[in-house]
């Protein structure tokens, strides 16, 4: 069958199983959309500014388990798109994203609307094509879908000029899975090593299971569940882990960090065996490597990337491959070694009970107050009115680390937010993307009055296609991170870090035909959200909550210190 | 240490790019690169020399095999292997001179391959160390122009690099 470049993008995101596509039309692209006008396989969401397309792509991606699409067209269109871009290379999310180019007598000239499209986006993807000639415009569709989901996933970017999506050539449906002699990436660790682990998880008198993203991307929640049941360790999940092992279960301590919990981070500093799964020894996470390196411990470390291991931390078992199929080969081996030599039960008891002692700081207690909203009160009531099964999105700085402690996700996928790039703005565009990958579900935004105003143009796309996010603003008139840090750190100047002539939140929404709530005192805190998940269901609403102006977020870890070097709250500084 | 690594990768457009911006937006360091098409057409063979601490080249090499345009890597240093490099070396020959050149030249088995009255141009191959010898034995007022292609390198005996 003949056909054009334009109508053989569409069958290839048809043949992917693709049912959304995010996007924002533009001159390089027209033919594109002529295709999308004319075909029935999938929807386009047409978003206010590019990089909230690539976000809404991104979150739709980590909210299922399907690839994210985003449609962009040339030179600025594609430059919008890289913020999104880069995002979700951070955090290895799979996405295919699509881009207009000048065509291809024109590249080189400064054509109008030409950018160097492979150029700029060639560190922060996981591979790029140009796609030169309309015959190599299927197989490069197919790749870029093959190689964004196998392996470590990333998003994977086809820059297809205007010429290519006109000229025609024969189509052929797929036929079997995309080859390639230079890609061919790894699903089993090496037993050996895996044997190793579990040896040393046997003999550990204080284990400790330290769990990331990666748990979430090879949807392994319920094997790692099994293996914290199977040892009887404390369990920790990561920023980007959230989810993966219940936030309610006992063996659970809490996220480690720099805003973690006192206990995750004495039990990461101090236990005997670590084992590391999906996790990359992120700065924001283990802080100092070299004070974290000064306390002995043996370290399995479980990737898919092998360069993510011994990056910063020297391991001692590295094991290369898919979490999912390292962790079922593991559990076998486990229950295996484990009925030849059974374990002492007990074996545990005493670090259980300094775990426990380190737990009784009670390290997320806050001051309370009647007058005064604090912002950590909001995320508990939103977890009381929400059972804690609703996704939720967040932007980036205080409320991000208080939606993180305070929200105890149950299931994996549920946290929505940027946890490599820190990317204020992705809290509304994530939000559309999980809305259309689970039209049902209820979905939050927790955010700031900052955050939410560099992607706010989106409330528009909100009412557009009927979305129905429910956005918390904690609002604290200032840029809370900025301003902790600047209290701590830069003797309480506060530069450049208050929020001075915000709008009048509730009217904004409205004029978009949402639901705005202004929220000033503690005790309409739970009735304002209750109303917005019962009587506003279908409507997008706005929360706005006048928080408590400085409150921080504890415990902290300064930038560059130990672990174990935590401020407990403002009594340490 | 010095380290030099061979990398097989497909002869794309870019796929050099992919290979240098990796080493720049990292921080590694390039001391010479070669590359050009092997007996495959579609296939390049590059070779890297990198400084680094060993813990910095295995970053590198497990970096370089990330890249999906990337289809094998060796550290060559791990085992017996063989380096050359090649020079062009433009230099002044008058008087006295000219005849001391020329006869350094034959002692290091360098050839002459064109003359002027008052120069020679001179061709040598060799390892980095002989290159840097030969320099450090001309006088260096004499040397009007070097041009050095960066080290190849191969693996000794039966070892071999190929799909």
């Amino acid at each position: 069958m003949e056909l054009n470049g334009a109508d053989i993008v569409v069958r290839c995101l048809a043949e992917e199983g693709v049912d959304h596509v995010f996007g924002y039309p533009g001159g390089a692209v027209l033919y594109i959309y002529d295709a999308i006008y004319k075909q029935d396989s999938f929807q386009h969401i047409l978003v206010r500014h590019e990089q909230a397309a690539v976000h809404a792509a991104d979150a739709y991606s980590r909210s299922s388990d399907k690839v994210g699409v985003a449609l962009v067209t040339s030179g600025p269109g594609l430059t919008n798109a890289v913020t999104g871009i880069a995002t979700a290379y951070m955090d290895s999310i799979p996405m295919v994203i699509i881009s207009g180019q000048v065509p291809t007598h024109a590249i080189g000239e400064d054509a109008f609307q030409e950018c160097d499209t492979v150029g700029i986006t060639r560190p922060c993807v996981k591979h790029n094509f140009l796609v030169r000639d309309v015959k190599e415009l299927a197989e490069t569709m197919r790749r870029a879908f093959y190689i964004a989901k196998t392996g470590r996933p990333g998003p994977v970017l086809v820059d297809i000029p205007k010429d290519v999506t006109v000229a025609t050539c024969k189509y052929t449906a797929r036929r079997g899975e995309v080859r390639m002699r230079s890609y061919s990436p790894v699903a089993k660790g090496h037993q050996g090593q895996i044997k190793k682990a579990v040896q040393m998880l046997l003999a550990a008198e204080r284990p400790m299971i330290y769990a990331g993203g990666g748990v979430v991307l090879s949807d392994a929640s319920n094997e790692l569940r099994e293996l914290v049941e199977l040892t009887g360790a404390p369990c920790t999940t990561t920023l980007m882990g959230l989810g993966a092992y219940p936030g309610g279960e006992d063996k659970y301590v809490g996220m480690p960090g720099m805003h973690g919990t006192f206990e995750a981070n004495m039990a990461m500093q101090n236990c005997d065996v670590l084992i590391a799964v999906g996790a990359r020894f992120d700065d924001r996470v283990i802080g100092n490597p070299k004070h974290f390196a000064a306390t002995p411990r043996k370290i399995v470390h479980v990737d898919i990337d092998p360069s993510s291991i011994s990056k910063r931390v020297r391991v001692d078992v590295p094991i290369v491959g898919n979490v999912k199929d390292v962790l079922q080969d593991m559990l076998g081996l486990y229950v295996q070694a484990a009925a030849e030599t059974p374990a002492d039960k007990g074996r545990l008891a005493k670090w259980w009970e300094q775990v426990n002692t380190w737990r009784a700081r009670q390290c997320l207690d806050y001051e309370k107050s009647d007058t005064l909203i604090k912002p950590q009160f909001v995320v508990e009531k939103l977890w009381e009115v929400t059972g804690g099964n609703a996704f939720v999105t967040s932007d980036v700085g205080q409320h991000q680390m208080w939606a993180a402690q305070y929200y105890r996700f149950n299931k994996p996928r549920r946290w929505i937010n940027s946890g490599g790039l820190g990317t204020m703005g992705v809290g509304l565009p994530y939000a559309m993307g999980v809305q259309m990958a689970n039209p049902d579900a209820d979905v939050a935004v927790i955010t700031g009055e900052a955050s939410i105003q560099m992607n706010i143009q989106e409330l528009s796309t909100c009412s557009q296609y009927r979305m129905t996010p429910k956005i918390l603003c904690l609002n604290n008139r200032y840029l809370g991170m900025v301003r902790q840090w600047q209290q701590i750190d830069y003797g309480s100047r506060y530069s450049e870090s208050y929020v001075d002539a915000l709008p009048d939140f509730v009217k904004l929404v409205e004029s978009y035909g949402h639901v705005g709530l202004r929220i000033e005192k503690p005790a309409d805190v739970e009735p304002a959200i209750r109303e917005a998940f019962t009587k506003h269901k279908k409507r997008l609403v706005f929360l706005d909550f006048i928080t408590d102006q400085t409150e921080n977020v504890w415990p902290m870890v300064k930038a560059g210190k130990g672990l174990t070097e935590m401020l407990l709250g403002s009594e340490d500084l | 240490m010095k380290h030099v690594i061979s990398i097989l990768l497909e002869n794309e457009p870019g796929a050099l790019s992919r290979v240098v911006g990796l080493f720049s937006a990292r921080g590694y360091n390039i001391e010479t690169l070669t590359v050009a098409p092997t007996e495959d057409p579609t296939l390049s063979r590059m070779t890297i020399v990198s400084v680094g601490s060993d813990e910095i080249i295995e970053q590198i090499t497990k970096h370089l095999n990330r890249l999906i345009d990337v289809v094998k890597v060796v550290d060559l240093s791990e085992g017996p292997h063989i380096e050359r490099e090649l020079m062009l070396i433009k230099v002044r020959a008058v008087g006295k001179e000219r005849e001391e050149i020329k006869r350094m030249a034959d002692i290091f088995r360098g050839r002459i391959i064109d003359v002027t009255d008052k120069t020679y141009t001179i061709e040598l191959t060799g390892d980095q160390g002989k290159i840097e010898a030969f320099i450090g034995a001309l006088d260096r007022s004499a040397i009007l122009e070097t041009v050095r292609t960066g080290v190849s390198g191969i693996g000794r005996g039966e070892r071999v690099l190929k799909l």
